[in-house]
C-alpha cells in the first residue's frame, strides 16, 4: 500500500510547485491538479514530443505531472469558488504558489478554508516566503538561484567568467523537497492530533540552507568561499580534481588514496597498464602500499615522505586517467577502493546499467495513444509502500467531471 | 508550541552531510534522534568532526563548524559495537527506537551483525533506511562515493558549465544536501506507514537514484525523442535550458566580482528592458527569434552595458519594470546585508557546550502550529552518554563508569 494512499492533495497549477505535487502523487495521494480554463503555462513549456509543440506535447509537462489528475476551475468566479470550497472540504492538503495576497482576495485564505476543514495542511511556496512583498516580484530559477546562494560558488578558476547556474529546475526542485518534507512533517503531527496547519516555504531560504560550506564559513567565522573549476568553493584554493581522460571524457577524482592498501592497488593497476616506468614517483607508490599503520594527514606538506607518497598517488591518478577511457578509470579506481566518478551527461547516466538494474527505467502507459513511454523512476525505494507512477500527465479538464461527480 | 515528531525516536548512525542533514530535520521537530559514535575513533568517520571552519580558531574534534551544524539538538553517545556488551546496549537502544538510520557504505552495518534481517529480530517493525551513493542493490553497489561523485555520475556535473569549458559542475555537495532532504522524506513516510499498517521496512536510498530523478525533463526527451544531451563543451547552463528567453544569463557589474541574473522571458519584458537601457543597439534585437539566433551577439551588449552599474541598484531599477532579475549574491549580503533571510528567521543562533553560541542554518519553512527548534549545538563526542544511558536503558553510575573504563563507551 502506498505510503500516502487515500490523502487528497489540492495543487493549484504552478511550474514552481508541480515538482512537489509530484512526489505526492508518485507516493499514493490523489492528487487533483486545478487550472484555469486556458490550462497552465507549462503545458506548451519544451522539450516536446518528437520535437513538435501542440495539444498535449509537452514533456516538461508529462515529467512534472504523473500520478495527478486533472480539472479546470475558475477560481474568479463565484461557481468555480463554491467548488474549490467543495474540494477542499474533503482534501487533506492544499499545494499553491499564488502570489501572496490571491486567496485572501478570493475569499479563500488558510483562515477561511481552516474553518470549513480544521485538518487541512495549506502549504504556501513562495520566492521569500508569504509576508514578504518582494514574493510577488517575476522570477526564474535562474534569479532564483542567484538570490538564493548557488552561483556564487559554482563556475571556474578564473573569476573572469561569471558563476554558473547549474540545470534542470533546481531552485524549483529544492523548494519542492522542503515543501514535501514539511507536509509529510504535518501529516504526522495530524495523525497524532487531528490537527491541520498553514505552511510558509520560502524558495530561496530554501536555496540559502542548501550551499553547504557557502553559508556556515560565513556564520562560523566570517569566512567566504570562492569558486573553483568543478570542485567546491573553499575558503583558500584546493587542488584540482576534475581530468580529461583518453576518451576525450571528463572524470571527478574524488578523494586520492590515503591508505597503504589504496596505494597497493594503484602500484598494481599502474603495472598492469605497463606505465610504472611512465610514472618516476612510483617509488613512492610503493613506500605508501608498504607504510605500517595508518598515514598521519596532518604532516602532508611538512613530512617530506609523505607528502613525496601522496603527491604520487595524484601524479599515478593523473598518468592512468590520460591513458584510459572515463569508465575505464571509474571501473579501475572503485575496485582500487577509490571514490571517483566518470561525469556523465544526463543520458549516459540513464543509459547506465547500474541504474537499469535497480529499475529505475519505468514503463508508464499513454493509453490515449497507446504507446507506452519509458520515465525516469524512483528517488527512494520503500518495498512495502512502493513510489509508483499511476497515471501519466492529465490533459486538460481530463477528470473534471469524474471529479465533481466525486463531489456530489 | 508543540512538537511534530515528539515521541519518535532515531537511532542515528549517520553523519557527515548526506546523513545528518535527514537527521537535523527530524530533531528540529522534536524527534529524539541518538547519534551513536566509535569510541576508538573518536567519532572521526565522520570527517566534519574536527574540520573547518572553526570559530574564533578554536580546533579540534568537538569544533568542526559544519559538524555542528548539521547536528543540533541532536543527542551523542559513543558505543564500541565490535565489543559483546556494546552489541547489547546497542540492541537495547534498538528495542525502544522506531527508526536506524545509516549513511554507512553498502553492507558496513550488516558486519556489525545488524542488518535488516536482524534489526527485525530485534524489533518486528523497525524502519531501516539506508542512505549510500550507489544503493544496495545493483552492480556498483560496492562503489564509494561522496557528493561530487554523486553529483557526476548522475549528469547534474554535466549540465552545469559554460561553452569552450570543461564543467563547472556544483561548487558544493548539491546531492549531500538533497540526499539527505530524501532521506527525511523515506524516514518520514516510512512513518506514516507505520502509523497507517503497524509495519516497518527496509528503504534502500541511492543519493545517484534521488539526483537522476532531477533532469526529469532532459531524460524524458531522450528516451522518448532519442535527443541527446548537447556535447561537453557546447552546454551554457546560464541560459535557458528548454524555454525560449534571451537574454538569459549572468552579466558582470560594477565592482570586484560581482555579478547580475536577468531573465527576459518575452516581448513585452524585452520591450520594457530595450526603453530602460534606451540605446540604439537594442533595436537590431527587438525580434525574439533574432534574439534567440544571436545570443553571443546580445549577451556582448548586455555585459558591456550592466558592468557599468552597481549589481543591487540595477537588479531593484530592473525588478521595478518589472523584468526577472537578481545579484548575484555573496554569502555576507545574503545573510547580513540584504535583510530577506534574517527576516524569515532563517539564522537561529545554538549554544555549543564547546564552541558557545553559533549561528546555522535554520529550515526555509515555517509552520503554523508545530514550527521548528533550534536551540542546542552538535553534541561533543559522548555528550549524552550517562543522559542515554542512564534515563533511556536504566543503567546506574556505577554500570556506566565501568562501560566507559572497558572501552564500551
Amino acid at each position: 500500500m502506498s505510503a500516502l494512499r487515500g490523502l487528497r492533495v489540492i495543487e493549484l497549477a504552478d511550474e514552481k510547485i508541480a515538482f512537489a505535487g509530484k512526489l505526492m502523487g508518485d507516493m499514493g495521494a490523489d492528487v487533483i491538479l486545478i487550472e484555469p480554463e486556458a490550462g497552465d503555462p507549462s503545458r506548451h513549456y519544451p522539450p516536446f514530443l518528437d520535437n513538435k509543440s501542440g495539444e498535449n506535447r509537452s514533456l516538461h509537462f508529462w515529467h512534472y505531472n504523473t500520478s495527478k489528475r486533472g480539472i479546470t476551475l475558475d477560481l474568479e468566479a463565484r461557481e468555480g469558488q463554491t467548488r474549490f470550497i467543495q474540494l477542499i472540504k474533503g482534501a487533506d492538503i492544499l499545494l499553491e504558489s499564488q502570489p501572496t495576497q490571491r486567496l485572501q482576495q478570493l475569499g479563500l485564505d488558510y483562515e477561511t478554508l481552516a474553518q470549513l476543514n480544521p485538518r487541512l495542511i495549506h502549504i504556501a511556496v513562495t520566492p521569500y516566503g508569504r509576508d514578504n512583498p518582494k514574493s510577488d516580484l517575476p522570477v526564474t530559477d535562474l534569479t532564483l538561484m542567484a538570490a538564493g546562494g548557488p552561483p556564487w560558488s559554482c563556475g571556474y578558476d578564473d573569476h573572469d567568467l561569471p558563476p554558473v547556474r547549474g540545470w534542470g529546475n533546481q531552485a524549483f526542485h529544492t523548494a519542492c523537497h522542503f515543501a514535501f518534507m514539511s507536509a509529510l512533517t504535518a501529516l504526522l503531527f495530524r495523525n497524532s492530533s487531528g490537527k491541520g496547519q498553514f505552511i510558509d516555504v520560502s524558495m530561496t531560504a530554501a536555496l540559502n540552507v542548501t550551499t553547504e560550506s557557502a553559508s556556515y564559513a560565513w556564520l562560523v567565522n566570517g569566512s567566504t568561499v570562492l569558486r573553483q573549476t568543478g570542485r567546491h568553493a573553499a575558503t583558500v584554493p584546493t587542488g584540482e580534481t576534475q581530468m580529461q581522460c583518453a576518451d576525450g571524457r571528463y572524470v571527478n577524482t574524488g578523494v586520492p588514496p590515503r591508505f597503504p592498501a589504496e596505494f597497493a592497488k594503484l602500484l598494481n593497476w599502474l603495472r598492469q597498464l605497463d606505465l610504472e616506468s611512465a610514472l618516476p614517483e612510483a617509488v613512492f607508490l610503493e613506500m605508501g602500499a608498504q607504510w605500517e599503520g595508518p598515514f598521519d594527514l596532518s604532516l602532508i606538506g611538512s613530512d617530506d615522505t609523505i607528502t613525496a607518497i601522496f603527491s604520487a598517488g595524484r601524479e599515478a591518478l593523473k598518468l592512468i586517467a590520460t591513458s584510459v577511457d572515463a569508465q575505464a578509470f571509474f571501473i579501475g579506481c572503485q575496485d582500487a577502493g577509490l571514490a571517483v566518478g566518470p561525469i556523465n551527461s544526463p543520458t549516459e547516466a540513464f543509459e547506465d546499467p547500474h541504474f537499469k538494474a535497480r529499475g529505475f527505467h519505468v514503463q508508464v502507459p499513454h493509453e490515449d495513444s497507446g504507446r507506452t513511454y519509458t520515465y525516469p523512476g524512483a528517488p527512494y525505494q520503500l518495498p512495502a509502500s512502493p513510489w509508483r507512477i499511476s497515471r501519466r500527465a492529465p490533459k486538460l479538464g481530463e477528470h473534471t467531471q469524474e471529479v465533481l461527480a466525486e463531489l456530489s | 508550541m508543540q512538537h511534530a515528531l515528539s515521541g519518535v525516536r532515531i537511532c542515528d548512525f549517520t553523519g557527515q552531510l548526506a546523513g545528518a542533514g535527514a537527521t537535523k530535520w527530524l530533531s528540529a521537530f522534536g524527534a529524539e534522534v541518538i547519534r551513536i559514535e566509535d569510541p576508538v575513533r573518536q567519532g572521526r568517520w565522520d570527517i566534519l568532526r574536527g574540520m573547518e571552519p572553526f570559530k574564533e580558531g578554536q580546533r579540534g574534534l568537538d569544533y568542526g563548524g559544519g559538524f555542528n551544524n548539521h547536528n543540533t539538538d541532536k543527542l551523542g553517545i559513543t558505543l564500541n559495537v565490535r565489543t559483546e556488551r556494546g552489541k547489547e546496549l546497542l540492541t537495547e537502544l534498538i528495542k525502544i527506537s522506531d527508526v536506524v538510520s545509516e549513511n554507512f557504505a553498502a553492507g558496513v552495518l550488516e558486519k556489525w551483525g545488524f542488518g535488516y534481517s536482524q534489526l527485525k529480530a530485534i524489533k518486528e517493525d523497525i524502519i531501516y533506511v539506508s542512505n549510500c551513493g550507489f544503493g544496495h542493490q545493483g552492480p556498483y553497489s560496492q562503489y564509494k562515493t561522496w557528493g561530487p561523485i554523486v553529483q557526476a555520475v548522475s549528469g547534474l556535473t554535466y549540465t552545469s558549465a559554460l561553452p569552450d569549458q570543461e564543467p563547472a559542475g556544483w561548487g558544493y555537495s548539491y546531492m549531500d544536501h538533497s540526499g539527505g532532504y530524501y532521506m527525511a522524506m523515506a524516514i518520514m513516510l516510512a512513518l506514516l506507514h507505520k502509523q497507517n499498517t503497524g509495519e516497518g521496512q527496509w528503504v534502500d536510498l541511492a543519493c545517484t537514484d534521488a539526483a537522476l530523478t532531477l533532469n526529469g525533463p532532459a531524460l524524458l526527451d531522450h528516451s522518448i525523442n532519442g535527443t541527446p544531451t548537447p556535447p561537453s563543451g557546447s552546454v551554457n547552463s546560464n541560459r535557458s535550458q528548454y524555454l525560449n528567453m534571451a537574454p538569459h544569463g549572468i552579466y558582470r557589474c560594477s565592482g570586484d566580482d560581482n555579478w547580475i541574473a536577468l531573465s527576459i522571458r518575452n516581448q513585452q519584458e524585452w520591450s520594457a528592458l530595450a526603453q530602460y537601457i534606451n540605446a540604439s543597439w537594442t533595436r537590431d534585437f527587438d525580434n525574439e527569434d533574432y534574439r534567440l539566433k544571436h545570443q553571443d551577439a546580445l549577451d556582448t551588449q548586455i555585459n558591456q552595458w550592466t558592468c557599468n552599474f552597481d549589481k543591487s541598484s540595477l537588479s531593484d531599477a530592473l525588478q521595478k519594470l518589472p523584468v526577472p532579475a537578481s545579484p548575484v549574491l555573496k554569502p555576507q549580503e545574503r545573510i547580513d546585508i540584504v535583510p530577506d533571510t534574517e527576516v524569515f528567521g532563517l539564522w537561529p543562533t545554538v549554544e555549543h557546550s564547546a564552541m558557545g553560541d553559533v549561528r546555522v542554518d535554520g529550515l526555509p519553512v515555517h509552520l503554523s502550529e508545530t514550527d521548528w527548534q533550534m536551540q542546542r549545538g552538535a553534541p561533543c563526542l559522548g555528550e549524552h552518554n550517562h543522559d542515554v544511558l542512564s534515563r533511556l536503558l536504566g543503567l546506574n553510575d556505577d554500570e556506566i563508569e565501568t562501560l566507559a573504563a572497558e572501552g564500551v563507551i
